[in-house]
Protein backbone atom coordinates (compact mmCIF):
# COMPACT_ATOMS: atom_id res chain seq x y z
CA UNK A 1 0.00 0.00 0.00
CA UNK A 2 2.95 2.11 0.88
CA UNK A 3 4.57 1.48 -2.56
CA UNK A 4 1.76 2.23 -4.16
CA UNK A 5 1.14 5.63 -2.50
CA UNK A 6 4.89 6.20 -3.15
CA UNK A 7 4.39 5.34 -6.88
CA UNK A 8 1.58 8.28 -6.82
CA UNK A 9 3.22 11.01 -5.54
CA UNK A 10 6.73 10.43 -7.08
CA UNK A 11 5.25 9.80 -10.41
CA UNK A 12 3.09 13.52 -10.63
CA UNK A 13 5.05 15.33 -8.57
CA UNK A 14 8.70 14.59 -7.51
CA UNK A 15 9.65 12.45 -10.49
CA UNK A 16 7.29 14.27 -12.84
CA UNK A 17 7.60 13.43 -16.33
CA UNK A 18 8.15 16.86 -17.99
CA UNK A 19 9.48 18.83 -15.23
CA UNK A 20 11.98 16.97 -14.06
CA UNK A 21 12.87 14.09 -16.04
CA UNK A 22 12.42 16.38 -19.38
CA UNK A 23 10.81 13.92 -21.32
CA UNK A 24 8.25 14.17 -23.91
CA UNK A 25 9.17 18.37 -24.18
CA UNK A 26 8.09 18.70 -27.93
CA UNK A 27 4.83 17.99 -27.28
CA UNK A 28 4.83 20.32 -23.99
CA UNK A 29 6.04 23.36 -25.63
CA UNK A 30 3.78 22.36 -29.12
CA UNK A 31 0.22 21.91 -27.48
CA UNK A 32 -0.09 23.93 -24.55
CA UNK A 33 -1.25 26.97 -26.69
CA UNK A 34 -4.70 26.92 -25.18
CA UNK A 35 -6.14 25.46 -22.17
CA UNK A 36 -9.11 23.03 -23.88
CA UNK A 37 -6.29 21.12 -25.96
CA UNK A 38 -3.36 21.02 -23.40
CA UNK A 39 -6.07 19.03 -21.70
CA UNK A 40 -6.77 16.43 -24.64
CA UNK A 41 -3.43 15.78 -24.92
CA UNK A 42 -2.47 14.86 -21.48
CA UNK A 43 -5.75 13.07 -21.28
CA UNK A 44 -4.61 11.02 -24.69
CA UNK A 45 -1.15 10.65 -22.78
CA UNK A 46 -2.48 8.91 -19.76
CA UNK A 47 -4.67 6.73 -21.97
CA UNK A 48 -1.85 5.83 -23.96
CA UNK A 49 0.73 5.25 -21.23
CA UNK A 50 -1.73 3.09 -19.35
CA UNK A 51 -2.37 0.82 -22.13
CA UNK A 52 1.27 1.05 -23.61
CA UNK A 53 2.25 -0.53 -19.91
CA UNK A 54 0.50 -3.24 -19.70
CA UNK A 55 1.20 -4.30 -23.24
CA UNK A 56 4.99 -3.41 -22.83
CA UNK A 57 4.68 -5.49 -19.75
CA UNK A 58 3.22 -8.63 -21.18
CA UNK A 59 6.01 -8.55 -23.96
CA UNK A 60 8.66 -7.90 -21.67
CA UNK A 61 8.00 -10.63 -19.18
CA UNK A 62 6.80 -13.32 -21.69
CA UNK A 63 8.47 -13.02 -24.57
CA UNK A 64 12.03 -11.03 -24.06
CA UNK A 65 12.98 -12.42 -20.53
CA UNK A 66 12.24 -16.23 -21.33
CA UNK A 67 14.30 -15.91 -24.47
CA UNK A 68 17.01 -14.01 -23.18
CA UNK A 69 16.92 -10.95 -25.48
CA UNK A 70 16.25 -8.22 -22.88
CA UNK A 71 18.62 -6.17 -24.76
CA UNK A 72 16.30 -5.71 -27.47
CA UNK A 73 13.46 -4.01 -25.30
CA UNK A 74 13.82 -0.51 -27.20
CA UNK A 75 13.26 -2.18 -30.72
CA UNK A 76 10.12 -4.21 -28.87
CA UNK A 77 8.63 -1.59 -27.12
CA UNK A 78 8.56 0.63 -30.38
CA UNK A 79 6.85 -1.86 -32.11
CA UNK A 80 4.48 -2.46 -28.91
CA UNK A 81 3.41 1.36 -28.76
CA UNK A 82 3.04 2.08 -32.36
CA UNK A 83 0.52 -1.27 -33.16
CA UNK A 84 -0.90 -0.89 -30.00
CA UNK A 85 -1.93 3.33 -31.12
CA UNK A 86 -2.91 2.07 -34.35
CA UNK A 87 -4.98 -0.70 -33.44
CA UNK A 88 -6.44 1.65 -30.56
CA UNK A 89 -7.04 4.30 -32.64
CA UNK A 90 -9.00 2.02 -35.23
CA UNK A 91 -11.24 0.91 -32.34
CA UNK A 92 -12.24 4.45 -30.82
CA UNK A 93 -12.79 5.78 -34.64
CA UNK A 94 -15.22 3.26 -35.62
CA UNK A 95 -17.10 2.06 -31.42
CA UNK A 96 -16.77 5.92 -29.81
CA UNK A 97 -16.48 8.61 -32.34
CA UNK A 98 -17.25 11.29 -30.06
CA UNK A 99 -13.90 10.29 -28.24
CA UNK A 100 -11.99 9.90 -31.60
CA UNK A 101 -13.02 13.61 -32.28
CA UNK A 102 -11.95 15.08 -29.31
CA UNK A 103 -8.52 12.58 -29.32
CA UNK A 104 -7.86 14.07 -32.56
CA UNK A 105 -5.24 14.36 -33.73
CA UNK A 106 -3.31 14.06 -30.94
CA UNK A 107 -3.79 9.83 -30.74
CA UNK A 108 -1.00 9.92 -33.65
CA UNK A 109 1.08 12.31 -32.72
CA UNK A 110 1.77 10.33 -28.91
CA UNK A 111 2.85 7.49 -31.15
CA UNK A 112 6.05 8.75 -31.66
CA UNK A 113 5.94 10.67 -27.87
CA UNK A 114 9.28 9.82 -25.89
CA UNK A 115 7.00 9.83 -22.70
CA UNK A 116 5.43 6.98 -23.50
CA UNK A 117 8.40 4.74 -24.20
CA UNK A 118 10.30 6.13 -21.59
CA UNK A 119 7.65 5.29 -19.01
CA UNK A 120 7.52 1.48 -20.59
CA UNK A 121 11.57 1.39 -19.95
CA UNK A 122 11.32 2.85 -16.66
CA UNK A 123 8.82 0.14 -15.85
CA UNK A 124 11.19 -2.53 -16.76
CA UNK A 125 14.44 -0.68 -14.63
CA UNK A 126 12.05 -0.62 -11.77
CA UNK A 127 10.96 -4.06 -12.12
CA UNK A 128 7.57 -3.45 -11.31
CA UNK A 129 4.46 -5.65 -11.32
CA UNK A 130 2.10 -5.45 -13.62
CA UNK A 131 -0.09 -3.49 -11.63
CA UNK A 132 2.52 -1.26 -10.31
CA UNK A 133 3.28 -0.91 -13.94
CA UNK A 134 0.17 0.69 -14.78
CA UNK A 135 -0.31 2.27 -11.78
CA UNK A 136 3.12 4.82 -12.47
CA UNK A 137 2.22 4.69 -16.29
CA UNK A 138 -1.24 6.11 -15.49
CA UNK A 139 -0.02 8.40 -12.69
CA UNK A 140 3.33 9.40 -14.99
CA UNK A 141 0.31 10.32 -17.15
CA UNK A 142 -1.43 12.17 -14.75
CA UNK A 143 1.77 14.38 -14.03
CA UNK A 144 2.43 15.33 -17.73
CA UNK A 145 -1.15 16.67 -17.58
CA UNK A 146 -0.89 18.48 -14.98
CA UNK A 147 2.00 19.93 -15.81
CA UNK A 148 0.99 20.59 -19.61
CA UNK A 149 -2.21 22.30 -18.46
CA UNK A 150 -0.79 24.41 -15.96
CA UNK A 151 1.67 25.73 -18.79
CA UNK A 152 -1.21 26.28 -21.12
CA UNK A 153 -2.86 28.23 -18.30
CA UNK A 154 0.06 30.52 -18.08
CA UNK A 155 0.93 30.69 -21.18
CA UNK A 156 -3.02 31.85 -22.21
CA UNK A 157 -2.36 34.49 -19.82
CA UNK A 158 0.76 35.83 -21.03
CA UNK A 159 -1.10 36.59 -24.74
CA UNK A 160 -2.74 39.50 -22.86
CA UNK A 161 -0.25 40.88 -21.48
CA UNK A 162 0.81 44.03 -23.22
CA UNK A 163 4.50 44.80 -22.14
CA UNK A 164 6.44 41.86 -22.70
CA UNK A 165 9.63 42.53 -25.01
CA UNK A 166 8.81 41.88 -28.38
CA UNK A 167 11.84 39.24 -28.46
CA UNK A 168 10.67 37.33 -25.77
CA UNK A 169 6.94 37.11 -27.21
CA UNK A 170 5.60 33.50 -28.12
CA UNK A 171 8.53 30.58 -27.57
CA UNK A 172 10.96 32.32 -25.82
CA UNK A 173 8.78 33.16 -22.56
CA UNK A 174 7.40 29.83 -22.67
CA UNK A 175 10.71 28.10 -21.99
CA UNK A 176 11.43 30.42 -19.13
CA UNK A 177 8.16 29.72 -17.73
CA UNK A 178 8.62 26.12 -18.11
CA UNK A 179 12.46 26.15 -16.43
CA UNK A 180 10.49 28.35 -13.60
CA UNK A 181 7.97 25.78 -13.40
CA UNK A 182 10.37 23.06 -13.32
CA UNK A 183 13.08 24.71 -10.70
CA UNK A 184 9.43 24.85 -9.06
CA UNK A 185 8.46 21.52 -9.15
CA UNK A 186 11.98 20.55 -7.96
CA UNK A 187 10.90 21.63 -4.50
CA UNK A 188 9.22 18.48 -4.43
CA UNK A 189 12.82 16.09 -4.25
CA UNK A 190 13.22 14.50 -0.71
CA UNK A 191 8.78 13.97 -0.67
CA UNK A 192 9.70 10.36 -1.19
CA UNK A 193 12.53 8.50 -2.30
CA UNK B 1 26.43 -18.30 -32.03
CA UNK B 2 23.85 -18.73 -35.08
CA UNK B 3 20.94 -18.94 -32.19
CA UNK B 4 22.00 -15.33 -30.50
CA UNK B 5 21.12 -13.92 -34.06
CA UNK B 6 18.70 -16.25 -34.80
CA UNK B 7 16.00 -15.63 -31.52
CA UNK B 8 15.92 -12.19 -31.17
CA UNK B 9 15.54 -11.96 -35.20
CA UNK B 10 12.71 -14.64 -35.13
CA UNK B 11 10.99 -13.23 -31.98
CA UNK B 12 10.91 -9.83 -32.90
CA UNK B 13 9.80 -10.72 -36.65
CA UNK B 14 6.96 -13.09 -35.43
CA UNK B 15 5.99 -9.93 -32.84
CA UNK B 16 5.98 -7.42 -36.09
CA UNK B 17 4.41 -10.03 -38.11
CA UNK B 18 1.38 -10.79 -35.35
CA UNK B 19 0.83 -7.25 -34.85
CA UNK B 20 0.79 -6.34 -38.56
CA UNK B 21 -1.45 -9.00 -39.17
CA UNK B 22 -3.82 -7.79 -35.89
CA UNK B 23 -3.56 -4.49 -37.51
CA UNK B 24 -4.69 -5.62 -40.78
CA UNK B 25 -7.60 -7.52 -39.69
CA UNK B 26 -8.77 -4.70 -37.43
CA UNK B 27 -8.72 -2.42 -40.40
CA UNK B 28 -10.90 -4.25 -41.71
CA UNK B 29 -13.23 -5.06 -39.32
CA UNK B 30 -13.44 -1.92 -38.09
CA UNK B 31 -13.53 0.12 -41.75
CA UNK B 32 -15.54 2.99 -41.33
CA UNK B 33 -18.70 3.87 -43.68
CA UNK B 34 -18.13 6.77 -46.02
CA UNK B 35 -20.29 8.61 -47.98
CA UNK B 36 -19.07 6.99 -51.46
CA UNK B 37 -19.68 9.94 -53.27
CA UNK B 38 -16.69 11.81 -51.01
CA UNK B 39 -13.78 10.43 -53.40
CA UNK B 40 -16.00 10.53 -56.33
CA UNK B 41 -16.32 14.43 -55.77
CA UNK B 42 -12.49 14.40 -54.20
CA UNK B 43 -11.60 13.14 -57.87
CA UNK B 44 -13.14 15.77 -59.67
CA UNK B 45 -11.55 18.46 -57.59
CA UNK B 46 -7.87 19.83 -58.80
CA UNK B 47 -5.96 18.88 -55.65
CA UNK B 48 -3.91 21.69 -55.25
CA UNK B 49 -4.93 22.03 -51.43
CA UNK B 50 -4.27 25.23 -51.95
CA UNK B 51 -7.16 26.05 -49.17
CA UNK B 52 -8.72 28.82 -51.73
CA UNK B 53 -12.22 27.65 -50.84
CA UNK B 54 -11.76 28.45 -47.02
CA UNK B 55 -11.03 24.90 -46.23
CA UNK B 56 -8.28 22.89 -44.93
CA UNK B 57 -8.06 21.16 -48.31
CA UNK B 58 -9.72 19.21 -51.19
CA UNK B 59 -10.41 16.21 -49.25
CA UNK B 60 -12.01 18.47 -46.25
CA UNK B 61 -14.00 20.74 -48.78
CA UNK B 62 -15.25 17.44 -50.96
CA UNK B 63 -16.22 16.25 -47.43
CA UNK B 64 -18.30 19.64 -46.90
CA UNK B 65 -20.05 19.67 -50.30
CA UNK B 66 -21.43 16.03 -49.73
CA UNK B 67 -22.57 16.86 -46.33
CA UNK B 68 -24.03 20.18 -47.35
CA UNK B 69 -22.04 22.64 -45.52
CA UNK B 70 -20.18 24.07 -48.27
CA UNK B 71 -21.69 25.10 -52.00
CA UNK B 72 -19.76 23.03 -54.99
CA UNK B 73 -18.56 26.62 -56.76
CA UNK B 74 -16.07 27.54 -54.31
CA UNK B 75 -13.22 25.74 -55.84
CA UNK B 76 -11.52 28.88 -58.08
CA UNK B 77 -8.55 26.86 -59.50
CA UNK B 78 -11.23 24.39 -60.87
CA UNK B 79 -13.65 26.91 -61.60
CA UNK B 80 -16.59 26.21 -63.96
CA UNK B 81 -15.35 22.83 -64.95
CA UNK B 82 -14.99 21.58 -61.66
CA UNK B 83 -18.37 22.39 -60.07
CA UNK B 84 -20.16 21.33 -63.31
CA UNK B 85 -18.79 17.86 -62.45
CA UNK B 86 -19.15 17.70 -59.20
CA UNK B 87 -23.22 19.46 -59.70
CA UNK B 88 -22.93 15.93 -62.04
CA UNK B 89 -21.71 13.61 -59.16
CA UNK B 90 -24.37 15.25 -56.76
CA UNK B 91 -27.01 15.12 -59.27
CA UNK B 92 -27.48 18.91 -58.87
CA UNK B 93 -26.71 21.61 -61.21
CA UNK B 94 -23.80 24.22 -59.89
CA UNK B 95 -23.63 27.61 -61.67
CA UNK B 96 -19.57 28.67 -61.29
CA UNK B 97 -19.02 31.08 -59.17
CA UNK B 98 -17.31 34.44 -61.28
CA UNK B 99 -13.14 33.38 -61.01
CA UNK B 100 -11.44 36.23 -59.06
CA UNK B 101 -7.54 37.62 -59.49
CA UNK B 102 -5.19 39.15 -56.89
CA UNK B 103 -4.52 42.34 -57.12
CA UNK B 104 -1.57 44.18 -55.74
CA UNK B 105 -2.99 47.74 -54.55
CA UNK B 106 0.05 49.50 -55.18
CA UNK B 107 2.01 50.67 -58.16
CA UNK B 108 4.58 52.46 -56.00
CA UNK B 109 7.84 51.07 -58.09
CA UNK B 110 11.41 51.98 -57.62
CA UNK B 111 11.11 55.09 -59.58
CA UNK B 112 8.24 56.29 -58.44
CA UNK B 113 8.15 55.76 -54.66
CA UNK B 114 11.89 56.13 -53.20
CA UNK B 115 13.59 54.16 -50.24
CA UNK B 116 13.64 55.84 -46.71
CA UNK B 117 17.28 53.77 -46.61
CA UNK B 118 19.63 50.94 -48.13
CA UNK B 119 18.11 47.95 -45.91
CA UNK B 120 20.72 44.87 -46.34
CA UNK B 121 18.53 42.73 -44.19
CA UNK B 122 16.74 39.69 -44.45
CA UNK B 123 15.26 39.46 -47.72
CA UNK B 124 11.54 38.86 -46.58
CA UNK B 125 8.96 41.68 -46.38
CA UNK B 126 7.82 40.06 -42.81
CA UNK B 127 11.14 40.34 -41.60
CA UNK B 128 12.12 43.69 -42.94
CA UNK B 129 8.89 44.99 -41.31
CA UNK B 130 9.10 43.46 -38.22
CA UNK B 131 12.98 44.41 -38.02
CA UNK B 132 12.71 48.05 -39.00
CA UNK B 133 9.58 50.03 -38.71
CA UNK B 134 7.78 50.13 -41.93
CA UNK B 135 10.51 49.18 -44.18
CA UNK B 136 12.47 50.67 -46.61
CA UNK B 137 9.96 51.73 -48.86
CA UNK B 138 9.12 55.60 -48.25
CA UNK B 139 5.41 54.85 -48.20
CA UNK B 140 4.19 52.96 -45.24
CA UNK B 141 1.48 51.27 -47.35
CA UNK B 142 2.87 50.36 -50.36
CA UNK B 143 4.81 46.84 -51.41
CA UNK B 144 7.92 46.35 -49.93
CA UNK B 145 8.62 43.95 -52.68
CA UNK B 146 10.61 41.30 -51.05
CA UNK B 147 8.31 38.60 -52.51
CA UNK B 148 6.68 36.91 -49.16
CA UNK B 149 3.61 36.45 -51.65
CA UNK B 150 5.64 34.92 -54.28
CA UNK B 151 7.24 32.37 -52.21
CA UNK B 152 3.79 31.40 -50.96
CA UNK B 153 2.36 31.43 -54.79
CA UNK B 154 1.83 27.68 -56.30
CA UNK B 155 1.27 28.27 -59.31
CA UNK B 156 4.38 30.76 -60.45
CA UNK B 157 1.83 33.75 -61.04
CA UNK B 158 2.94 36.42 -58.78
CA UNK B 159 6.41 37.92 -59.29
CA UNK B 160 8.34 41.12 -58.33
CA UNK B 161 8.71 43.52 -61.12
CA UNK B 162 10.74 46.81 -60.64
CA UNK B 163 10.21 46.62 -56.76
CA UNK B 164 6.81 45.91 -56.39
CA UNK B 165 4.79 42.10 -57.09
CA UNK B 166 2.91 41.87 -60.08
CA UNK B 167 0.20 39.10 -60.53
CA UNK B 168 -0.34 37.49 -64.05
CA UNK B 169 -4.21 37.43 -64.24
CA UNK B 170 -3.36 34.18 -66.76
CA UNK B 171 -1.84 31.85 -64.02
CA UNK B 172 -3.56 33.23 -61.13
CA UNK B 173 -6.10 30.43 -59.96
CA UNK B 174 -7.58 33.46 -57.08
CA UNK B 175 -6.99 30.95 -54.06
CA UNK B 176 -5.83 33.81 -51.99
CA UNK B 177 -2.52 32.18 -50.52
CA UNK B 178 -0.67 35.61 -51.45
CA UNK B 179 -3.28 37.97 -50.00
CA UNK B 180 -2.80 36.23 -46.89
CA UNK B 181 0.89 36.15 -46.72
CA UNK B 182 1.43 39.94 -47.75
CA UNK B 183 2.22 41.88 -44.41
CA UNK B 184 1.16 45.04 -45.40
CA UNK B 185 -2.17 43.24 -46.21
CA UNK B 186 -2.41 45.12 -49.97
CA UNK B 187 -3.40 42.08 -52.30
CA UNK B 188 -7.01 41.95 -52.83
CA UNK B 189 -8.87 39.04 -54.65
CA UNK B 190 -11.07 40.83 -57.96
CA UNK B 191 -13.49 39.37 -59.98
CA UNK B 192 -11.43 38.56 -63.13
CA UNK B 193 -13.70 40.69 -65.77
CA UNK B 194 -12.75 43.78 -63.92
CA UNK B 195 -10.29 45.78 -65.38
CA UNK B 196 -10.63 48.94 -63.80
CA UNK B 197 -8.91 49.25 -60.53
CA UNK B 198 -7.24 51.64 -57.93
CA UNK B 199 -3.60 50.67 -57.38
CA UNK B 200 -2.68 52.33 -54.52
CA UNK B 201 -3.44 51.72 -50.36
CA UNK B 202 -2.38 54.68 -48.97
CA UNK B 203 -4.78 55.83 -46.22
CA UNK B 204 -2.38 59.34 -46.10
CA UNK B 205 -3.29 62.96 -46.51
CA UNK B 206 -2.67 63.84 -50.63
CA UNK B 207 0.29 66.18 -49.20
CA UNK B 208 2.06 63.31 -47.48
CA UNK B 209 1.14 60.73 -50.35
CA UNK B 210 2.35 63.41 -52.86
CA UNK B 211 6.05 63.09 -50.88
CA UNK B 212 6.46 59.54 -50.94
CA UNK B 213 5.24 58.38 -54.57
CA UNK B 214 4.00 59.94 -58.02
CA UNK B 215 1.14 57.78 -58.19
CA UNK B 216 -0.46 57.53 -55.02
CA UNK B 217 -3.94 57.90 -54.73
CA UNK B 218 -4.40 61.67 -52.77
CA UNK B 219 -8.01 61.21 -51.98
CA UNK B 220 -8.66 63.94 -54.13
CA UNK B 221 -12.70 62.92 -55.14
CA UNK B 222 -12.42 63.61 -58.99
CA UNK B 223 -12.88 59.92 -60.19
CA UNK B 224 -16.25 59.74 -57.43
CA UNK B 225 -17.57 62.90 -58.88
CA UNK B 226 -17.16 61.74 -62.29
CA UNK B 227 -17.96 58.49 -62.21
CA UNK B 228 -21.65 58.35 -64.30
CA UNK B 229 -22.91 55.41 -62.45
CA UNK B 230 -21.76 56.15 -58.64
CA UNK B 231 -19.46 53.12 -58.60
CA UNK B 232 -16.48 55.15 -56.72
CA UNK B 233 -16.24 56.26 -53.18
CA UNK B 234 -13.50 57.76 -51.43
CA UNK B 235 -12.90 56.86 -47.39
CA UNK B 236 -9.35 57.67 -45.58
CA UNK B 237 -8.30 59.43 -48.21
CA UNK B 238 -8.36 56.74 -50.71
CA UNK B 239 -10.56 55.87 -53.45
CA UNK B 240 -13.05 52.53 -53.34
CA UNK B 241 -14.10 51.24 -56.79
CA UNK B 242 -18.24 48.95 -55.86
CA UNK B 243 -17.22 46.11 -58.17
CA UNK B 244 -20.71 44.87 -58.56
CA UNK B 245 -21.99 48.83 -60.14
CA UNK B 246 -18.62 49.41 -61.97
CA UNK B 247 -18.60 48.82 -65.39
CA UNK B 248 -15.46 49.23 -66.41
CA UNK B 249 -16.41 52.00 -68.27
CA UNK B 250 -12.52 53.73 -67.64
CA UNK B 251 -13.58 57.47 -67.12
CA UNK B 252 -11.98 57.46 -63.88
CA UNK B 253 -9.15 55.97 -65.05
CA UNK B 254 -8.40 59.14 -67.44
CA UNK B 255 -9.62 61.87 -65.24
CA UNK B 256 -7.13 60.92 -61.94
CA UNK B 257 -4.34 63.65 -61.91
CA UNK B 258 -2.17 60.92 -60.34
CA UNK B 259 -2.86 57.76 -62.41
CA UNK B 260 -4.01 55.82 -59.56
CA UNK B 261 -6.81 54.14 -60.84
CA UNK B 262 -5.53 52.18 -63.82
CA UNK B 263 -7.21 49.95 -66.55
CA UNK B 264 -5.45 46.37 -67.46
Amino acid sequence: MLKAFQIIVSAILVNNYVLSRFLGICSFLGVSKKIETAKGMGIAVTFVMGLASIMSWLVFNFILKPLHIEYMYTIAFILVIAALVQFVEMVIKKKMPGLYKAFGIYLPLITTNCAILGAVIINMNENYNLFYSFLFAVCSGLGYLLAIVLLAGIRERMEFSDNMPEALKGLPISLITACLMSIAFSGFQGLVQ
Amino acid sequence: MIKEILWPAISLGGLGLIFGIILGAASKKFKIEVDERVPLVREKLPGANCGGCGFAGCDAYAEAIVSGKAPANLCNIGGEKAAKAIGEVLGVEVKAADPVVAFVKCQGTCVKSKSKYDYHGLKSCHDALTLADVGPKACEYGCTGFGDCVKQCQFNAISVVDGIAVVDNELCTGCGSCAAACPKGIIELVPKKQSVKVACSSKDKGMDVKKVCTSGCIGCGICAKNCPNQAITVEDNIAHIDYSKCTNCGICVSKCPVKAIINK
